[in-house]
């Protein structure tokens, strides 16, 4: 008998259907247990990312970049049909392209970054559908726009914890500079050289994240678990480190709910749990304490909380 | 008033008119016209016809007859036609209003006339596609038993020398070849599922087509309450698995999870075998693997007869 004095955070812990509904899911199913891995490492790494492109108003360069791959990542499919290396080698090496030269152009030119960054990845995009057609049948780009992390396998496992370790470990050595970058440019300009192998680095781990998401998530959703997160964090605190926790923790949440809806609900797996995301950042907006909708129209709120 | 883009119109739709039309007046015309409604009845009525037919399939390779829309073109097929021939067992929902909206004098033949029909599975219909034939009780796919087939061709044979009695002993002829590879293809086939250990004669697979193939000793297990949608969720692969596991199935033949990831991982967990493309309904493209209806049983055997041996 389960004693009534039994503290309310315990008592779910007790109930076997809520075990049935949170972890049996993952502890019966080898493929449930390594999507699990797998959105967990990109929250790890996409989070942070995201949280200093949306502070940097970058936030659409992530999806701009996220077309970007696909050249690349279609060349490498076109070679070596769905290989790993291939894909990914593609990938970084379309989206670095794009970048670069977006920054060339802007840099040389009248054309704004943004205008350049549309142009480029436009044509990129366009360039990656015509390849992905001439090999294979719709199906086939199908399976390239949406990836499976229902299907991770020991080499893309690695590939994303990889990814993240590098990612979490850059920012941590560029923290300082990323961060003065975001709030005062012209003053880093004028104290440090910093700036521009910063910008590019940063643009990297960019690329990085978004090629390894799109290898569980697809090009489409892999921009999601980058921005989604970093932008309902933003509803909570003002402190960046803290957002950039708070980003990792709705990552990882929205992560496993997303692969639980998945489970129990029948969706697909990608979208829900880009969806979860989403779920997260309007509630965010919502009821956020940084600036949410509930709290601007009622400031009382915060006297009375 | 005329403009000069009706005009041009005008010009187009007249030239594809012709252009329509110019094959059909420049055939022999001592050819017999007739009609099949998908690819696998086109073969058969082929190989009984011979030179002395002219066979069009309204469904061609790779088509899905069940919910087929038929074309204004399909109507000037009919129209021309001396004999239509389909399935029967009401497979073709759609021919019968297609027959009676395109006023052809055609007589219509039932090539599965007298075979022994099967129930069909209700567990098949609960996840069915948009399955619009609507054949109340019996499965309509009886092609998949070469027994029943030998009973199209008698069929498709008697249809052909009652519209054409000068060529009888060509089609008699014609017949008693094609019925002599079915009885070797029929004894190949039950050789290759005597070759295969008893208690692994079992398939998971979505198809629905299979159930006159079980006959000679394979079971197909339809995965149970899983979507045919195009990205599978977690719950059909864990369903999937999970029934694997189960039954302990050694081979998984599956159309709508086609991910090779996915399928990959499906095997891995499970154990099982995945099974190549198989065909059921429709022949491939004429130089594929299953162009005709003799090469199609015999891949369809040799891809579950590889994934069921140890």
């Amino acid at each position: 008998m389960i004693p009534m004095r039994m503290s309310a955070s315990a008592a779910p812990h007790e109930d076997p259907s809520v075990i049935d509904f949170l972890v049996t899911p993952f502890s019966e199913f080898e493929f449930m247990r390594r999507a699990l891995v797998g959105v967990i490492a990109i929250a790890l790494g996409g989070g942070p990312v995201g949280v200093f492109l949306m502070l940097r108003r970058m936030s659409l360069t992530g999806d701009a970049m996220a077309h970007a791959i696909l050249p690349g990542a279609a060349i490498g499919y076109l070679l070596a049909g769905l290989s790993l290396p291939a894909m990914t080698f593609g990938g970084l090496a379309a989206g670095v392209v794009v970048a670069m030269a977006a920054g060339l152009v802007s840099r040389f030119t009248a054309l704004k970054e943004d205008a350049s960054l549309a142009a480029f990845y436009l044509l990129s995009l366009a360039l990656g559908v015509t390849i992905v057609s001439l090999r294979g049948s719709n199906v086939d780009l199908l399976h390239v726009l949406f990836g499976t992390v229902l299907a991770l396998d020991d080499s893309t496992l690695l590939l994303l914890a990889a990814i993240s370790t590098l990612t979490v470990l850059a920012l941590a050595l560029l923290y300082r500079p990323l961060v003065l970058e975001c709030v005062d440019p012209i003053f880093l300009r004028s104290v440090s050289r910093a700036g521009t192998p910063t910008h590019l680095i940063f643009l990297g781990l960019v690329v990085m994240n978004l090629v390894g998401g799109f290898h569980a998530l697809g090009t489409l959703l892999a921009v999601g678990m980058m921005m989604l997160p970093a932008a309902a964090s933003r509803f909570w605190t003002s402190d960046i480190t803290m957002m950039m926790i708070v980003s990792v923790v709705i990552g990882i949440a929205s992560g496993i709910a997303g692969l639980l809806l998945s489970f129990h609900v029948e969706l697909p797996a990608g979208p829900a749990i880009i969806l979860s995301a989403g779920a997260v950042y309007v509630a965010s907006l919502l009821v956020g304490r940084e600036g949410g909708l509930l709290w601007l129209a009622w400031p009382g709120k915060h006297l009375e909380a | 008033m005329a403009t000069r883009r009706t005009v041009l119109s005008w010009l187009a739709s007249v030239l594809a008119l012709a252009g329509a039309l110019m094959p059909a007046a420049a055939q022999a015309p001592e050819k017999l016209k007739v009609v099949a409604t998908f690819s696998i009845l086109g073969d058969l009525v082929r190989q009984v016809g011979g030179e002395r037919v002219e066979v069009t399939t309204l469904v061609g390779p790779n088509g899905d007859a069940h919910v087929y829309s038929p074309t204004p073109a399909d109507g000037r097929r009919l129209m021309e036609a001396r004999i239509v021939f389909t399935n029967g067992l009401k497979f073709e929902g759609w021919i019968d209003r297609l027959v009676t909206s395109s006023g052809t004098k055609a007589l219509t033949v039932e090539a599965a006339k007298g075979v022994e029909g099967l129930d069909a599975r209700e567990a098949d219909h609960a996840h069915g596609r948009g399955h619009d034939h609507g054949h109340g009780s019996l499965d309509p796919h009886a092609w998949q038993y070469v027994m029943n087939v030998r009973v199209y061709v008698q069929n498709i044979r008697d249809a052909l020398v009652a519209a054409d009695p000068d060529g009888r002993d060509v089609y008699e002829a014609n017949a008693a070849a094609y019925d002599a590879k079915l009885a070797a293809l029929d004894r190949e086939i039950r050789d290759l599922v005597n070759a295969i250990p008893a208690e692994r004669r079992k398939i998971i697979t979505s198809h629905e087509a299979f159930r006159y193939f079980e006959i000679y000793g394979i079971r197909f297990i339809a995965p149970q309450g899983t979507s045919t949608d195009a990205e599978a969720s977690a719950k059909d692969v864990a369903i999937i698995i999970r029934q694997i596991k189960r039954e302990q199935v050694p081979a998984v033949f599956i159309e709508n999870v086609s991910d090779p990831r996915l399928m990959d991982r499906i095997s891995k967990e499970s154990g099982a075998k995945i099974g190549a493309k198989v065909y059921s309904d429709a022949l491939s493209e004429p130089n594929g693997p299953a162009g005709t209806y003799i090469d199609m049983m015999r891949h369809n055997i040799r891809a579950f007869s590889a994934a069921l041996s140890r």
